[in-house]
């Protein structure tokens, strides 16, 4: 039976809800406002920064000082670079646990996401160190590598949950019917769990734009990506809020239009299962 | 093409053996059907004969050759799963077509067969909708469909009507008998449903706890099932089984009447009891009756409609000619 909600209650809702919203957005509101504001009235108190004159200018500086197009095109690298070699990985691993479960198996899942409770700098002396003696330092190659390794447990466990929705008996049937291991995955399984992936690469590919330690600390020109970008405005000099807030607007902006366009899919994906 | 011999093969889950060492012959050509209460094994080793299990002892083989550690790919076999497992993701050609692809025909070669089969199932129409755009029945000739165009040694079936209503069972049942008896091609069928066991087999093999009770024709497994468990496993109604001391047959420990071969009478008979609850069928009725001395009721079949109620004084006399007799560790006395 469907319970009946009151107006009064509803509207209730709907305000903690919007309250709620507001708040989490709030700081990128507050980002894209400040970047159109002149550096003098950025660092005004709030009230007067809405009141003072709105202006291009900080886009402007940023654009002169730094090349945007070659951190958009590093930060494209690493994050689509990373994502994708961590399905190719990963997507036998899924399949592994999930269809052929061994006593370890929870425990191995466990694991792989210990490594994710690791604080990142206590492996970063090891891991510059052995970068800068196979030469992938400050390489995109190096940072594709890297986050790969940083998310792979994150890619390993959402494909492993989708494709434990997926019938056993799918695949038996693909088998009797003289479909190889190959065949079983390329064919069957991997259609199969497309919505899965879909959101799966799309989590990763948001986690690897924004990683920010890795990329800040492996990076120095040549590879910096969009992350790079932001910090070099959080400067020794001081802090140019105006200017930082429209670098971060840019940096920001594509991954923010790609998630809003496929918000559909990725809400799909992870609460896929979660009903039938 | 098509026989399947399995020689000792077992199973065990761990420490729990669910299939102790059994011999079974399969010829080619016939419809065996596996039949059993659940948990009785009959699935297991139906998946065992198509390699998606792997045994823990003995050897299966398939046309001679042994195929106990051939994957399921190459045994040529072709099975039809209770859930039906279509790709949801492909149209119905494309699902019938799979296994042609996997074996790399080409494209002209798999649309005529597709289309062959299509036309055999009744499923012309539908070859460019997806799974779920299908009824229940349909995804099943579908899954026939995908089995059919392998031309397979043997198909195997597991459980295949049991995700359908009623009045399309008995349907497609006609149609998978229809179809062996056109294909000529060895099937194993797994049900747990006595009566799609008795009309569709050649051989009946009754399993249970993992252990082959009996095999035989349909009718030899009525006629003389060779201990209790048999005996009230096929038949429907159950066969009825009461102990011979309350039947006044001493020479047995139990014995069996089927409902069928009870006569009623108002008058006189061998036990007397009153009529419990009955179910009318039309064509027959079906009496549930308590009997002086013995404990279970006693159901009786009779041809169309009787003139008897709740509480009648009734008369019951088994046909001395169709008693069964079973020893105190059930097996038939001869």
């Amino acid at each position: 039976m469907a319970r009946a909600v009151t107006n009064r209650r509803k509207a209730i809702n709907t305000t903690i809800g919007w309250t709620i919203g507001l708040l989490m957005f709030f700081p990128i509101l507050w980002i894209l406002i400040l970047s159109f504001k002149s550096e003098v009235d950025a660092i005004r108190g709030p009230l007067e920064v809405l009141s003072a004159d709105w202006t291009l200018e900080s886009y402007a500086a940023v654009q002169a000082r730094s090349d945007y197009f070659k951190h958009f095109l590093n930060s494209v690298t690493i994050a689509v670079g990373s994502t994708f070699l961590g399905l190719l990985v990963a997507i036998p691993a899924a399949w592994a646990m999930a269809f052929v479960p061994g006593k370890q198996t929870k425990n191995v899942l466990m694991w792989m996401l210990s490594t994710k409770m690791l604080p990142p700098v206590g492996v970063l002396i090891p891991i510059y160190l052995i970068f800068r003696d196979v030469g992938l330092l400050d390489t995109r190659l190096g940072l594709v590598i890297v986050l790969m390794l940083i998310n792979l447990p994150i890619i390993i466990w959402m494909l492993y949950t989708y494709f434990r929705e997926i019938p056993g008996e799918i695949l038996e049937a693909a088998r009797m019917d003289g479909a190889s291991l190959r065949d079983e995955v390329l064919y069957v399984l991997t259609p199969m769990a497309i919505p899965g992936m879909a959101s799966t690469v799309l989590l990763n590919i948001i986690l690897a734009w924004n990683e920010a330690f890795w990329t800040l600390n492996l990076t120095a020109a040549k590879a910096a990506p969009l992350t790079a970008f932001i910090a070099s405005y959080s400067s020794p000099e001081g802090l140019f809020y105006a200017k930082l807030s429209a670098a971060s607007v840019m940096a920001i902006a594509p991954i923010l239009i790609m998630g809003w366009f496929s918000q559909k899919q990725l809400v799909r994906g992870l609460t896929f299962g979660a009903v039938k | 093409m098509g026989r399947i011999t399995l020689d000792k093969v077992s199973k065990s889950f761990g420490e729990v053996e669910v299939i102790p060492p059994l011999d079974l012959t399969i010829e080619e050509g016939e419809f065996v059907v596996f039949v059993g209460p659940s948990g009785c094994g009959k699935s297991t080793l139906l998946r065992l004969i198509a390699g998606l299990e792997d045994v823990s002892g003995g050897q299966i083989r398939i046309d001679g050759k042994d195929a106990t550690l051939t994957p399921p790919a190459r045994r040529g076999l072709a099975m039809v799963f209770q859930s039906y497992a279509l790709y949801p993701h492909m149209s119905v050609r494309k699902n019938i077509a799979f296994p042609l692809r996997m074996a790399g025909q080409d494209k002209a070669e798999q649309n005529r067969r597709v289309e062959q089969a299509a036309a055999v199932l009744n499923l012309t129409d539908y070859l460019d909708r997806r799974p779920g755009q299908l009824s229940g029945g349909q995804r099943q000739r579908v899954a026939i469909g995908r089995a059919i165009v392998r031309e397979p040694a043997a198909f195997l079936f597991d459980e295949p009507l049991s995700n359908l209503d009623a009045a399309l069972r008995v349907g497609m049942r006609l149609e998978i008998s229809e179809l062996h008896k056109r294909l000529d091609t060895t099937m194993i069928y797994v049900t747990h449903d006595q009566i799609e066991a008795m009309t569709m087999a050649d051989k009946i093999v009754v399993l249970h706890a993992g252990v082959i009770e009996q095999v035989g024709s349909p009718l030899d497994l009525y006629r003389a099932p060779r201990n209790l468990f048999v005996a009230g496993f096929i038949g429907s109604p159950k066969m009825n089984l009461i102990p011979g001391a309350q039947a006044g047959r001493p020479d047995a420990a139990t014995i069996g009447v089927r409902p069928e071969h009870i006569a009623v009478s108002t008058e006189s008979g061998q036990w007397a009891g009153t009529v419990g609850v009955s179910e009318h069928l039309g064509s027959d009725t079906f009496f549930h009756v308590t009997c002086d001395g013995i404990a279970e009721p006693v159901t009786v079949r009779v041809g169309g409609e009787v003139d008897l109620h709740y509480g009648d004084r009734v008369f019951l006399s088994p046909d001395p000619k169709q008693i069964h007799r079973f020893d105190q560790a059930g097996d038939r006395i001869a």
